[in-house]
């Protein structure tokens, strides 16, 4: 089991419901948030381009968050999504540092935070509720080693990207383009 | 100087004889917002809503968690409106609960010691007060000079009490600053309106054309999934703006027009269907009225003739013209919504009205469907009276053609002239925050200081709540009752909203208000209920369903009444026009003695040094009204004045650099904004998002940031046809030094 992520960055208009959406689901602090829109505009007026992208924690299989961890808070879950215990985090930020994504950030209550692909909707057969939420549809979510996931069909029809790779983390988040 | 009569009085000031006004300490941790408990428990309990955070009134499911408070709001999977899937605005709507700096108790303006300050009151007190002043000046001046402004759910509990009170001048800025022009526009050419949510066919559209209309900036949620269902589908998007919107880059075409130039670029359109003999003539031979006269109206209006006025390449006219052709009857030029711009806003949707017949996309799948309402009788209650005189009596001979109470028509009339006597007295305004809403600001602060009274429902203490005589504290959406939505889509059904909670602080429901100040006013006798579960449960027992039923189900779909949703093959249809047909050529236009084919007519252009304002939406805003909610401000929290880099450098303006606005009547902004350099807007223009600039400090987490664009729209173009109040004709220029700061004598 691998799960992963799609964006589909034509169709995405940047709105934030996958961010409030999630700070809702999670009861992540005003002022704090697990997932972000980023806007890209190429080109100058009038030959443009704009990418929107709704970015999260890439939950690498290579993750350097999990490598660097010194007291094995960050570890690997079922299906490869990348966990935080709260219990065992020190609040040392070492993982927040290593990560290409800057997808972490430190919680109030002193541990680090971060996308968990709302792990405990999974477990129940329920969707992330980013996923969920987004008006245009465009996150699929699935496991990679179905065939017939969301998230498989739509990478085997669509051209797509991966931030970073050279990065050399083997994220499982993919942009469609 | 006179003291002004009503003086802005900032609520945080208030508060005599040790009645402090201040929250009890309000602990985010505490709320449902942080809580501890593990995400995803189950839910202690649910409750059905809609939204009330925009006019698209998703119905959801407010969930609790094991504390009993508020923890998400949900789509309803069965609301046609939303999918079950609300926009950020819906989901965020828990924010205008948790919000702090809410109205909490009922406030009278008093003066005391010769200063006028609000004082805290119980509701017993605050709505004597309120009673007593609408019924004197009923017997003063006749209740018809008494008027409602409103902008929400609760308004209809406002409306029903004016109209026992004796009074019809009911207004929403609905219609005369946003979506009135393309109603009027499409009654006199369809005989049908659009009306909301709008009956666009996106789903299965095949070309989508937007004019202005930034469809995923205006999160309008049905619109927004139908347009993303419809880029997966492959459909062309041809996007005309000023500005690279969202919507823009998502389109195969856009064509970045001079702004105010769109009726040249339409009645090129139209050139290029009818010379070229593209329409569809089966459809317009049948329903069409006027085609002959149209035809000869276009001759000269060809692509090279808009070229020279849109700066649009005539061979992109001809190419998007071909584009709409070959996707006809399923093609639709979008009908937008909030379309008051230059003042001709009628003439232009009423092109956009002609070049959709002329593609026979009226009716149409993939063009313009057959909505339909599931409508609820009213309780039953003894005739209203029949008012002596309407708003329409302030304005003879004005706006005939206007379908609903102009708002800004209620306001100029409260400023009394010397041929003008009819004016008004005193204002209701629940939920909308006029002086932000209208245009031209020093008008409708005049007109309030010719009141004798006013009242102000709200939620948050917006900047009209300042000028109030009583302010009453509603209690939000999530607390309480309303009406059930009735309102159109592709399926009639009805939502219900009901209190997810009890209301916070000392707020109230409108319902509650209103049936209050009825018994106090002396108007029982046309509200038999007391409470407003019994006039639910009655309406909804009526059409088979009852309040118990809708309370476990939330929303209820009804099969369709009448016709198909699009017209059937060769169906023959009398339209509800003077001609029965789809009129091409005007007869009411030309009865009122407007043109009856749109007209272009050049509209001021900046002088140098200044650029036009334009303004628009954030998927994460509506309005002015969620510029204070905790939840929708960490997405966005203030706008940013959008500078073409060729402009930049010329004024060597940087990225994040806050300056100050002054328009051509050389008003500034109070505020500055910060600069967003980017190829995305024309040189000739600049951008904001609406509804920022709060200069109420009590509004604490919206006070001062960014500025109001409504503040520096003073150049107000008024369509003489219904009274919409054209606001893109408003040109700014820069100032690089704060303007406000006092000169330190030395």
């Amino acid at each position: 089991m691998r799960y992963a992520m799609a964006v589909d960055t034509k169709k995405c208009v940047g709105c934030s419901d996958c961010v409030v959406a999630c700070q809702t689901e999670n009861n992540v602090p005003i002022g704090y948030c697990r997932d972000w829109v980023v806007e890209i505009t190429h080109g100058t007026y009038p030959q443009l381009e704009l990418e929107i992208r709704s970015e999260r924690c890439n939950h690498c299989d290579n993750s350097p968050c999990v490598r660097c961890c010194p007291t094995g808070a960050s570890h690997y879950s079922d299906g490869g999504i990348v966990l935080v215990t709260e219990d065992k985090c020190i609040g040392c930020g070492a993982c927040i540092s290593s990560c290409p994504y800057d997808a972490r950030y430190p919680h109030p209550d002193g541990h680090v935070d971060k996308c968990t692909f709302c792990i405990h909707r999974v477990q129940k057969g329920q969707k992330p509720a980013c996923v969920e939420v987004c008006p245009t549809k465009c996150m699929y979510f699935g496991d990679l080693d179905d065939p017939n996931s969301d998230v498989s069909k739509v990478l085997k029809k669509r051209k797509f990207k991966t931030l970073i790779p050279e990065a050399g983390t083997k994220p499982q988040l993919y942009f469609l383009i | 100087m006179k003291q002004s009569r009503r003086e802005f009085l900032k609520i945080s000031s208030l508060g005599i004889g040790g009645v402090t006004l201040a929250a009890p300490f309000f602990n985010w941790a505490n709320g449902a917002i942080v809580s501890d408990e593990t995400p995803g428990e189950d839910f202690v309990n649910r409750t059905p809503t809609y939204c009330e955070v925009c006019f698209w009134k998703c119905a959801g499911w407010v969930y609790k968690n094991d504390k009993g408070n508020i923890w998400k709001i949900i789509g309803n999977d069965e609301d046609p409106h939303c999918n079950g899937r609300l926009c950020p605005r819906g989901t965020g709507g828990l924010g205008m609960y948790y919000d702090e700096d809410r109205l909490k108790t009922p406030l009278i303006r008093k003066t005391i010691d010769g200063k006028q300050q609000f004082v805290e009151a119980s509701w017993d007190e605050a709505l004597d007060v309120v009673a007593k002043n609408l019924n004197k000046l009923k017997e003063k001046y006749g209740p018809e000079c008494t008027a409602l402004f409103t902008h929400g759910s609760g308004g209809k509990f406002f409306g029903d009490l004016l109209k026992a009170f004796g009074s019809t001048n009911i207004t929403a800025p609905s219609f005369a600053q946003c979506r009135g022009p393309r109603e009027v526009a499409f009654l006199a050419t369809y005989g049908e309106i659009i009306a909301s949510p709008e009956r666009v066919d996106i789903r299965d559209t095949k070309c989508l054309v937007l004019i202005g209309s930034h469809i995923g900036e205006n999160m309008h949620n049905g619109q927004v999934q139908e347009m993303s269902d419809a880029i997966d589908k492959g459909a062309t998007i041809i996007t005309v703006d000023p500005r690279f919107s969202t919507a823009a880059s998502k389109s195969k075409h856009w064509l970045p027009i001079k702004p105010s130039t769109d009726i040249a670029l339409l009645l090129a359109w139209i050139h290029e269907v009818i010379y070229n003999e593209w329409y569809d003539k089966k459809y317009v031979d049948k329903y069409c009225y006027g085609l002959d006269e149209l035809k000869d109206h276009v001759k000269n209006f060809t692509p090279e003739w808009a070229y020279g006025i849109t700066t649009i390449k005539p061979h992109v006219i001809r190419q998007t013209a071909k584009e709409m052709v070959n996707a006809s009857p399923a093609v639709i030029i979008h009908p937008g919504r909030h379309v008051t711009w230059y003042g001709d806003d009628t003439q232009r949707l009423r092109a956009v009205a002609i070049l959709n017949a002329l593609l026979g996309s009226w009716g149409r799948r993939g063009g313009f469907y057959s909505p339909e309402k599931k409508s609820l009788p009213s309780f039953p209650h003894p005739e209203f009276p029949k008012p002596k005189k309407t708003w329409r009596d302030a304005h003879p001979g004005k706006y005939n053609l206007a379908i609903e109470v102009v708002s800004n028509g209620i306001c100029d009339a409260t400023i009394p002239t010397p041929d003008n006597d009819c004016s008004f007295k005193a204002w209701i305004v629940n939920g909308t925050n006029l002086i932000t809403t209208l245009p031209d600001q020093k008008n409708t602060l005049e007109a309030i200081q010719h009141l004798e009274f006013m009242v102000v429902i709200d939620t948050m203490p917006m900047e009209i709540t300042g000028y109030a005589d009583v302010i009453l504290p509603e209690c939000t959406y999530l607390e309480r009752y309303d009406y059930c939505r009735t309102d159109q889509n592709r399926e009639p059904s009805i939502a219900l909203r009901m209190p997810a909670t009890e209301p916070k602080y000392n707020t109230k429901p409108d319902w509650w208000i209103v049936r209050q100040l009825a018994h106090k006013m002396g108007l029982d006798k046309f509200f038999k209920w007391n409470d407003i579960e019994e006039v639910l449960d009655w309406q909804l027992k009526q059409v088979g369903t009852s309040l118990e039923e809708m309370k476990k189900i939330g929303i209820k779909k009804f099969p369709r009444e009448y016709d198909d949703l699009y017209f059937v093959e060769d169906q023959d249809i009398d339209f509800n026009t003077n001609t029965g047909k789809i009129e091409l050529y005007s007869t009411d236009l030309e009865a009122e003695g407007f043109d009856p084919m749109p007209v272009y007519t050049p509209h001021p252009e900046p002088d140098p040094g200044f650029y036009r304002l334009n303004y628009g939406r954030h998927p994460a805003h509506t309005f002015s009204r969620t510029a204070n909610n905790p939840n929708l401000t960490d997405l966005f929290d203030e706008n940013v004045l959008w500078v073409n880099p060729i402009v930049a450098k010329e004024w060597d303006l940087k990225k994040g650099q806050e300056i100050w606005l002054e328009n051509q009547d050389g008003i500034l902004s109070t505020f500055p904004i910060k600069v967003r350099v980017t190829e995305r807007i024309r040189h000739d223009s600049v951008y904001m998002v609406h509804g920022f600039g709060h200069d109420n400090k009590k509004l604490t987490r919206s006070y001062g940031k960014g500025a109001s664009d409504t503040e520096l729209i003073s150049n107000v173009l008024v369509d003489p046809i219904m009274g919409g109040t054209g606001m893109r004709s408003n040109f700014v220029t820069f100032k690089l030094e704060n303007p406000h700061k006092k000169e330190v004598a030395s």
